[in-house]
C-alpha cells in the first residue's frame, strides 16, 4: 500500500468537490468462521469497487482483515457501509470503512 | 512507504474502544457588519448571517465524520463579543439579542452559540455593562448562548471592578436558574488572557484580530493516552512524556486533517487545531486517570502538579509538531463534574478546591465546572475570581472560572447536570469574608515582566 499525492481531492466549484480515485480503507473484525472474505469480497464486487490490497490474520482468536479499495465518490463508502450491515448482523462482525487519508495522517510524518 | 497492518488496526482501535474524537469544530462568524441603528434590523441581521454561513455546519461535519471514521460530537458557532454590538441599546435588547442567538443556534441545530462576551480587563464601554447587566436574565432565558468575559490580562492587570460585578452577575445568575441546579452559571465563564481562537464551549468567542469567518477544531483524547500510558506501567518520567507526545501527534493529525476537510467543504479558511485533552463522563475518557495512572494513588494528594504540567507539556509538544496552527486553548482540561477521576477524587477528600487552583497553575485554563456550596456569596466569588485572574496574569497564561454556586445545596451533597455537564459533588468555599478586598474596587496595575522570580 502506498500513497500518491496525485490523488487528492480537488475543488471544482464552490462548495462542489469531485473526488478522483480515492483509496479507503475496510476493516472486517470478527469471530473466525466460514466464508467471511467470500461474502465481504462478493458486496464490494457487486458494487462495483476495485480491491486493491487485502491482508488478513487471526489475531487473540479474532479474525481480522484489513483491504485497500478504490472509490470513485466519497458517497459510495455510506452506501457500501449499509450494504454491509446485513452481514455484520449475520456473522457478528464489525465492518467499518474510512479514507486511507487518515491512517497517513496519524502514522506517517 | 506503506501503512502497516498494525497502525491500521492502531486508529480504528483508538476510535473504537479509547473514544478518538474530534471533540468540535468550531465556526468562527463575525458579526461587525450587522450593526444598525435600528435593532430590529441588527437581530435580523445576526440571525440571517449566522443561519447562512454555518448552514452546512452539522450536515458537512456529519458527512466528513462518515467518510473519515472519526466521529465529531460538537458542531458549535462562536460569534464576535456580543457587547460590540450593543452601543446604544437597552439592557432588554440585549436579553432580545441573547434569545435571537439561541434561535439561530436552535435553527442550526448546534448545542451551544458563544460569544454573548465583553473584553473589560481595563475598562467597561457603555455597550459592555448593557450586556452585563442583561447577562443573568439572558444566561437563564436561553439555552444555547454561552458568554464569557475578560476580566484581566498580563498587560493590564485586573478590572476588580468588572471582578466584582460578576462575583454578583454569578450569583443572580445561580439564583434565576435556582429551578435548574443553577445551570445557568455552567454557561458562562470569566477569563484571564482569553484567547481569540478557543473552538471550546464555554469560552468560545470570534476575537478582534480574526477574519470573516473561521473554521477551528478541538481535538481530545484522555482515553487514548490513558491506554497508551497502561501499555508503558514501568517506563520513567521521560519515557512516560514521551508516549503522550507520540500519541498526542497521532489524535493531532487526525484532527487537522478532518478539519481541513470539513473547512474545504464549507469554504471557509481552517483557523487553528486546539489540541487539549478535554475529559468526559466516559469510562476511562478521564485526565484525572492519566495523572493515576502517571503514579498517583488519587488526583489531588502530593505529586498531582508535577504529573499534570509533565502531562499538559507534552501534549504541547507532541500536538504542536503535528499541526501548522496551534492555538486555542491547548493542554489539558480539568472540569470536575465532566471528569469521572476529579469527582473521584473529590468524593475521596483527595482533591480540595485549593489543588484545584493549584492545578490551574500548569494547565491549559482554570476552575472549570465546579459546583459550589450555594450560599457562597457574591463577594466570595468575586474573590475566588481575583484569584485565579492573578494567576494566569502573572503567569502569563489563560485562567478561567466557571463555578456554579448549586442555590440550595450544601457541602457534601452532589449536583446532577445532565448530558455533556455531568454531575459533581459541592465543594465548600472559605467561611471567612473578602468582602473588603472586594469592595475597595480599582485596578490591580499589570505586573512587572522582568525580575520574575
Amino acid at each position: 500500500m502506498h500513497y500518491d499525492k496525485k490523488r487528492k481531492h480537488t475543488i471544482t466549484t464552490k462548495n462542489e468537490v469531485t473526488y478522483m480515485e480515492k483509496r479507503a480503507v475496510v476493516s472486517v473484525v470478527g469471530k473466525d468462521q466460514v466464508g467471511i472474505i467470500a461474502k465481504v469480497t462478493t458486496i464490494i464486487s457487486d458494487n462495483d469497487v476495485n480491491i486493491l490490497d487485502i491482508s488478513q490474520t487471526i489475531l487473540e482468536g479474532f479474525f481480522t482483515m484489513i483491504m485497500l479499495i478504490e472509490i470513485k465518490d466519497p458517497s459510495s463508502l455510506e452506501t457500501l457501509q449499509k450494504k454491509f450491515q446485513p452481514l455484520e448482523q449475520e456473522l457478528g462482525l464489525k465492518i467499518n470503512i474510512q479514507l486511507e487519508d487518515v491512517f497517513q495522517a496519524m502514522h506517517r510524518v | 512507504m506503506p501503512i502497516a497492518f498494525t497502525e491500521i488496526q492502531e486508529t480504528i482501535r483508538m476510535v473504537e474502544m479509547e473514544h478518538l474524537d474530534i471533540r468540535t469544530v468550531t465556526m468562527g462568524i463575525s458579526l461587525r457588519d450587522c450593526a444598525d441603528h435600528d435593532f430590529e434590523k441588527v437581530k435580523q441581521k445576526v440571525y440571517e448571517k449566522i443561519t447562512s454561513y454555518a448552514k452546512d455546519l452539522q450536515s458537512t461535519a456529519n458527512q466528513v465524520a462518515k467518510e473519515y471514521g472519526v466521529p465529531i460530537i460538537n458542531k458549535r458557532i462562536a460569534i464576535s463579543p456580543a457587547a460590540e454590538l450593543l452601543g446604544n441599546a437597552t439592557k432588554e435588547q440585549a436579553i432580545e439579542l441573547a434569545e435571537t442567538l439561541d434561535k439561530a443556534a436552535q435553527a442550526l441545530e448546534v448545542d451551544f452559540i458563544g460569544g454573548f462576551s465583553a473584553l473589560v480587563h481595563k475598562g467597561i464601554s457603555k455597550g459592555e455593562q448593557i450586556l452585563l447587566d442583561a447577562l443573568p436574565e439572558a444566561l437563564s432565558k436561553t439555552e444555547r448562548v454561552c458568554s464569557s468575559i475578560s476580566i484581566a490580562t498580563t498587560r493590564t492587570g485586573i478590572n476588580m471592578d468588572a471582578v466584582a460585578q460578576m462575583g454578583q452577575i454569578i450569583h443572580q445568575t445561580a439564583e434565576l436558574t435556582k429551578d435548574n441546579n443553577s445551570i445557568g452559571c455552567a454557561k458562562l465563564v470569566v477569563f484571564c488572557n482569553p484567547v481569540e481562537d478557543n473552538p471550546f464551549m464555554a469560552g468560545a468567542f470570534h476575537g478582534a484580530g480574526e477574519g470573516e469567518a473561521v473554521l477551528s477544531v478541538g481535538v481530545s483524547g484522555p482515553g487514548v493516552v490513558l491506554n497508551a500510558l497502561k501499555r508503558y506501567p514501568d517506563a520513567d518520567l521521560g519515557e512516560v512524556s514521551d508516549v503522550i507526545k507520540k500519541t498526542a501527534f497521532k489524535i493531532t493529525r487526525a484532527g487537522e486533517i478532518i478539519g481541513r476537510v470539513v473547512a474545504e467543504r464549507l469554504n471557509v479558511p481552517f483557523g487553528i487545531m486546539d489540541l487539549s485533552l478535554a475529559p468526559t463522563n466516559a469510562q476511562n475518557d478521564s485526565v484525572a486517570e492519566i495523572l493515576e495512572e502517571i503514579g498517583l494513588e488519587r488526583v489531588g494528594t502530593h505529586g498531582t502538579i508535577a504529573a499534570l504540567a509533565l502531562m499538559n507539556d507534552a501534549v504541547k509538544k507532541g500536538g504542536a509538531m503535528a499541526s501548522s496552527y496551534v492555538g486555542g486553548l491547548s493542554g489539558a482540561f480539568i472540569p470536575v463534574s465532566e471528569d469521572n477521576g476529579m469527582i473521584r477524587g473529590i468524593e475521596d477528600g483527595a482533591l480540595s478546591l485549593s489543588k484545584l487552583e493549584a492545578m490551574t497553575c500548569v494547565c491549559s485554563v482554570g476552575l472549570d465546572m465546579i459546583a459550589l456550596e450555594g450560599n457562597a456569596s457574591p463577594e466570595t466569588l468575586s474573590a475566588i475570581i481575583a484569584d485565579e485572574a492573578a494567576i494566569g496574569m502573572i503567569n502569563k497564561k489563560t485562567t478561567a472560572v466557571r463555578v456554579i454556586p448549586v442555590v440550595g445545596k450544601e457541602e457534601g451533597e452532589t449536583v446532577e447536570f445532565g448530558g455533556l455537564l455531568g454531575r459533581a459533588p459541592i465543594i465548600g468555599v472559605n467561611p471567612f469574608s473578602s468582602e473588603k478586598l472586594i469592595k475597595r474596587g480599582g485596578r490591580v496595575p499589570a505586573p512587572l515582566q522582568s525580575l520574575i522570580n
